[in-house]
């Protein structure tokens, strides 16, 4: 198929294009290629802010707000919400902009909800797709919310330049705040509801975890030689209200902060670099399970060594192994 | 190709009707016969549903709408989804939808008109069997 009137019309400005592609590189991982193929040479010019949090913390609300701040300043929007695919039908049901009404009529924002399809970590397959064609749309800004997470759906620090992970007052205790997963990949910390009994005391217990942090994200994305330049961004915390708007001048000019900080002490490009390798990791491990499925399936060989392991001559490690060969991936 | 298709629905409250268990129980429904669902909660406006309709590309929109209100609002959202060169998707209205408005509404190129007491699974099949794509 031929996307290239798609395209033109997306280079264009054209909000009914950028659903047209989206709807595309969602359903049909051949056209999604062919698409970010042409797209990609014009990507790289929005700010990606990745939003998580536990379910009900107040993600989408949150969200409306900031979005609204940034509108108000000229910035032009992109939104995606992720909502979870049911496991039993493969349905679902996206919910997330019931709370982002405000912005619906605003000409600068554009709001896409996705269902995960499946996929573990927060996100779907097709969102890092969906932010390369919001990003040549001409979005300044792409706010992408995950689904409501647990402990460990920590994708999103893969994909977004700045991640703020959002708390609300009551839900754990300080245990909570120095396990592993989440609370290791935050760049800000939001507590919001701070209206609520308790704000203090969880902005206590983050202060507690930071100050006994041994390791951070970005040591791992650096040159040794560099480790003192690199390593000083210290999460930040904040307490808001999203429904009043308070604070949330303050969590601007620390999302700004942390921007600052990406761009000026050189994270910035190796970030890049961890962006560009995990997601072709993801590609390829995408294709060679299709490689696979396919081989699996149709290839004879494949039946003899079956009835081996069945036999216990063989066993599951092995067989991967002749697999392997098999491709000529050894 | 790649993964199976997903229908993708639309369930709107235009106006100012404050009443959406109707709509939620559609919406569930839905969702458990496999499809993807967008419910965007009450007060919507005819550019709110335009907007959505054109940003997030579904396959069907369902419109509920128990107010009174579907002769005045219905054919607005058509006229801006004309506008906007919206014309592969399939607009139903359900809720309470008098049989002598109807005709009115055909017109206007919606379809549906479910009411009360309809079974989940005849709402399901027409979504099913009406999609223009």
């Amino acid at each position: 198929m031929d996307y290239s009137d798609l395209i033109q019309k997306l280079l264009n400005g054209n909000a009914r294009a950028v659903a047209r592609l989206i709807t595309l590189v969602e359903n049909d991982i051949v056209a999604a290629e062919n698409i970010i193929n042409a797209i990609y040479s014009h990507t790289g010019n929005a700010y990606i802010l990745g939003i998580t949090g536990s379910p009900g913390s107040g993600k989408s609300t949150f969200i409306s707000t900031l979005t609204k701040i940034y509108a108000k300043q000229g910035k032009k929007i992109g939104i995606i919400c992720v909502d979870p695919t049911s496991p039993l039908t493969g349905g679902a049901l996206l919910g997330d902009r019931i709370r982002m009404k405000d912005n619906f009529s605003l000409k600068n924002v554009f709001i896409r909800s996705m269902a995960n399809r499946g996929q573990l970590g927060g996100l779907a397959r097709a969102t890092e797709d969906v932010v390369k064609i919001l990003d040549v749309y001409g979005c300044d800004i792409i706010i992408v919310e995950t689904v409501g997470v647990g402990q460990s759906e920590v994708d999103i620090f893969k994909s977004a330049h700045s991640v703020v992970v959002l708390l609300v007052p009551g839900l754990g205790d300080d245990i909570q705040a120095i396990k592993a997963g989440i609370m290791e990949i935050t760049d800000i910390f939001v507590v919001n509801k701070m209206d609520l009994s308790g704000a203090d005391k969880k902005i206590a217990d983050i202060m507690q975890m930071l100050e006994l942090r041994m390791n951070y994200k970005y040591e791992s994305l650096k040159d040794e030689e560099n480790i003192l330049l690199k390593s000083n961004w210290t999460p930040e915390i904040v307490k808001i209200n999203s429904i009043t708007g308070e604070n949330f001048e303050k969590l601007t000019e620390l999302i700004d902060k942390h921007r600052d900080f990406l761009s000026k002490s050189g994270v910035m490009a190796d970030y890049q670099k961890n962006r560009i390798k995990s997601e072709t990791l993801q590609i390829l491990k995408h294709k060679i399970t299709k490689k696979v499925e396919g081989l699996i399936s149709s290839n004879p060989t494949i039946d003899e060594y079956l009835r081996l392991v069945m036999d216990k001559s063989l066993d599951p490690y092995s067989m991967a192994n002749l697999i392997i060969k098999l491709l000529g991936l050894e | 190709m790649g993964e199976k298709r997903k229908i993708k629905v639309l369930v709107c409250k235009p106006g100012l009707d404050g009443h959406d268990r109707g709509a939620k129980v559609i919406a569930r429904a839905l969702r458990d016969a496999g499809m993807e669902v967008i419910y965007t909660g009450l007060h919507q406006t005819p550019d709110m549903v335009v907007q959505t309709v054109l940003q997030e590309d579904p396959d069907a929109v369902i419109l509920s709408m128990l107010s009174g209100a579907h002769k005045a609002l219905c054919p607005v959202i058509m006229e801006k989804l004309k506008e906007n060169e919206i014309d592969d998707v399939l607009i139903s209205v359900g809720g309470i939808i008098p049989d002598e408005d109807k005709p009115f509404l055909e017109e206007h190129g919606l379809k549906g008109f479910y009411g009360p007491g309809t079974e989940l699974k005849t709402i399901v099949e027409f979504v099913k069997n009406n999609l223009k794509r």
